[in-house]
């Protein structure tokens, strides 16, 4: 589904300032497959993401989405294949405009955009159903401007419409971090139950332990732009925070050391 | 009373005519977030193409359109400039327009053109009947803000206000941002070299210096209309736009019947229309939120020393 191949990344290359976020990092994501990311601070997760969405070229390496080379496709045109879900809650949707106008423009991934109608009346009964989905009464506010909802609601459609159009590859970026305790819940639990009746295959980066090893099938640690540990589904399923902090003390030498970490 | 009406409608047809501009000035300056100063040379143009068409005996309906053309050309220039040369946008407006300056002189031949006793797409019309020519003029106005409605709805349309709203957002579904800000722009410049057309046919000549502070007024017409009539819907905000425009021309013509006032003050009192529109919602609005502050604080402040 997503290959990466000996992916390097430098930032301020040959200056004082040259700093290695990704140093050689090969994954392979399986149709299906839910992995978790944690690491600590600078660890290279934000960058990982990037290079996966074409936000940012790596350096020396390749990036294949089922089979295909992307590695120089623009992001807005490898996002045909990819849905992603920001930390920040007023980053995936535009403000000025109204829910079902947002839902329009996500129904249209990597589809051509004509001068037909946005919002049909088909399409709006499709949006109210998925709506519905999320269960926060967001189907009974089609017409409202996406400026006026809260910033746990913002993250809900945003991530319904991440998802709803069934990307090959969904990226969730701390997409809970922003949010209060409750809202958070809420996010996450959605996330579970769309990942699953969807079967998407996704990597999630997260700060929070506990959700990192109760969500998906797999768990990979970051530091200093490496992989340094990658918990298969069998593994997974025993873990415990205390367990997942002693072995990335093993593994790196020094204390996973992240100003935002919560345990659980 | 005679002369206030035949003023009033004369100030009436300018602000309609002049509201293809504040709308092409709208989808700029308000969907796509970029203040374009290639409005001001975009508006020449379309003036200058009309009246040297005209005058070389092509029909006035051709040189219209030319007009159109000429304009979408220029926005499209700014728009590649903005998102392919990676210029500022303020920046690549005023490049432009610069540009500009020297294109329609090249256009015109010379410094300004007459159009008097040509046949223009306004018919000759006598004066007591000059309210039908009005009504076809609004009528026209109107189903070209109704189009640019339809066009907003679009999925092309869609993308095109996301682009001004949450450009990152809309990237990430898959639109290409620098095509729509070339589209958006592009657009916009259409309408203001139509705009300069028209102008130029009304009153009778084209001139290069005709476009010098349109993006001004153009400005001046967005913000008075939504300031009056709201902006809630983009149905509501083109209405506002346009009645804006309309309005626009009246405090002028009015201002103009101060005695002290000449005629060439008029883009002074533009500019301190616009400053005032601009100013006054944002203080009245600080205003305000002191003013409770200062409320609050001192019932809090109460409610403790009674304890």
């Amino acid at each position: 589904m997503l290959r990466l191949t000996n992916i390097y990344k430098l930032f301020n290359p040959g200056t004082v300032d040259e700093k290695t976020a990704l140093a050689g990092i090969n994954l392979q994501l399986n149709p299906g497959d839910f992995v978790t990311v944690i690491g600590s601070n600078g660890a290279g997760k934000s960058t990982l993401m990037n290079i996966i969405s074409g936000a940012m070229r790596p350096d020396m390496g390749d990036v294949l989405i089922d089979n295909q080379n992307v590695t120089q496709m623009p992001e807005f045109k490898r996002s045909t294949f990819i849905g992603r879900v920001f930390q920040d809650p007023m980053a995936g949707t535009a403000p000025r405009m109204t829910i079902e106008e947002n839902l329009a423009m996500a129904y249209k991934r990597g589809q051509g955009r004509g001068l037909r109608l946005g919002v049909t009346r088909r399409r709006r009964e499709m949006f109210r159903e998925q709506l519905a989905r999320l269960g926060i009464g967001l189907e009974n506010r089609l017409r409202a401007k996406v400026g006026l909802l809260s910033g746990g609601e913002r993250q809900a459609l945003s991530l319904l419409m991440a998802t709803f159009t069934n990307p090959r590859i969904l990226l969730l970026d701390e997409h809970t971090a922003a949010l209060d305790p409750a809202r958070a819940d809420l996010i996450t639990r959605l996330t579970e139950t769309i990942v699953r009746e969807q079967r998407l295959t996704t990597l999630m980066v997260t700060h929070n332990m506990e959700q990192a090893i109760r969500l998906g099938n797999r768990l990979i640690m970051m530091d200093k732009g490496r992989i340094i540990l990658d918990i298969d589904p069998e593994k997974k399923k025993s873990l415990t925070v205390e367990r997942l902090l002693g072995e990335f003390e093993q593994i790196s030498g020094h204390k996973l050391s992240d100003d935002r970490i919560v345990l659980g | 009373m005679q002369a206030i009406w035949t003023s009033m409608s004369g100030s009436v047809e300018a602000g309609l005519l002049y509201a293809l501009m504040a709308l092409g000035v709208y989808i700029t300056f308000r969907i796509l977030d970029f203040p374009d100063l290639t409005v001001d040379g975009s508006f020449t143009t379309g003036g200058a193409i009309a009246a040297v068409m005209i005058n070389a005996g092509y029909s006035p309906w051709l040189a219209t359109a030319a007009a159109l053309a000429g304009g979408l050309v220029a926005g499209s220039l700014t728009g590649l400039l903005h998102a392919k040369g990676k210029i500022n946008g303020l920046l690549s407006g005023i490049l432009m327009m610069i540009a500009l300056y020297s294109i329609n002189l090249r256009i015109l031949g010379r410094p300004n053109m007459s159009l008097l006793g040509m046949d223009t797409i306004f018919p000759p019309i006598e004066r007591d009947r000059r309210w039908m020519l009005l009504i076809v003029i609004a009528v026209v106005i109107v189903i070209i803000k109704l189009l640019i409605d339809a066009f907003l709805k679009t999925d092309l349309g869609l993308a095109l206000r996301a682009t001004g709203d949450n450009a990152k957002m809309i990237g990430s579904f898959g639109a290409n941002t620098d095509t729509t800000k070339i589209i958006g722009v592009s657009l916009s410049n259409g309408l203001v070299a139509l705009s300069g057309a028209v102008i130029a046919m009304q009153q009778g000549f084209a001139d290069i210096s005709m476009g010098i502070g349109m993006i001004v007024i153009g400005l001046a017409s967005v913000i008075i209309g939504e300031a009056l009539f709201g902006a809630k819907t983009v149905f509501r905000a083109t209405l506002a736009v346009v009645l804006g425009s309309i309005v626009y021309r009246i405090v002028v013509a009015l201002a103009l019947r101060v005695d002290w006032l000449e005629s060439s003050d008029v883009k002074l009192i533009t500019a301190v229309i616009v400053i005032i529109a601009l100013v006054v919602p944002t203080a009245s609005r600080s205003w305000t939120m002191k003013k409770q502050a200062y409320k609050r604080s001192r019932e809090l402040a109460g409610s403790e020393a009674g304890r």
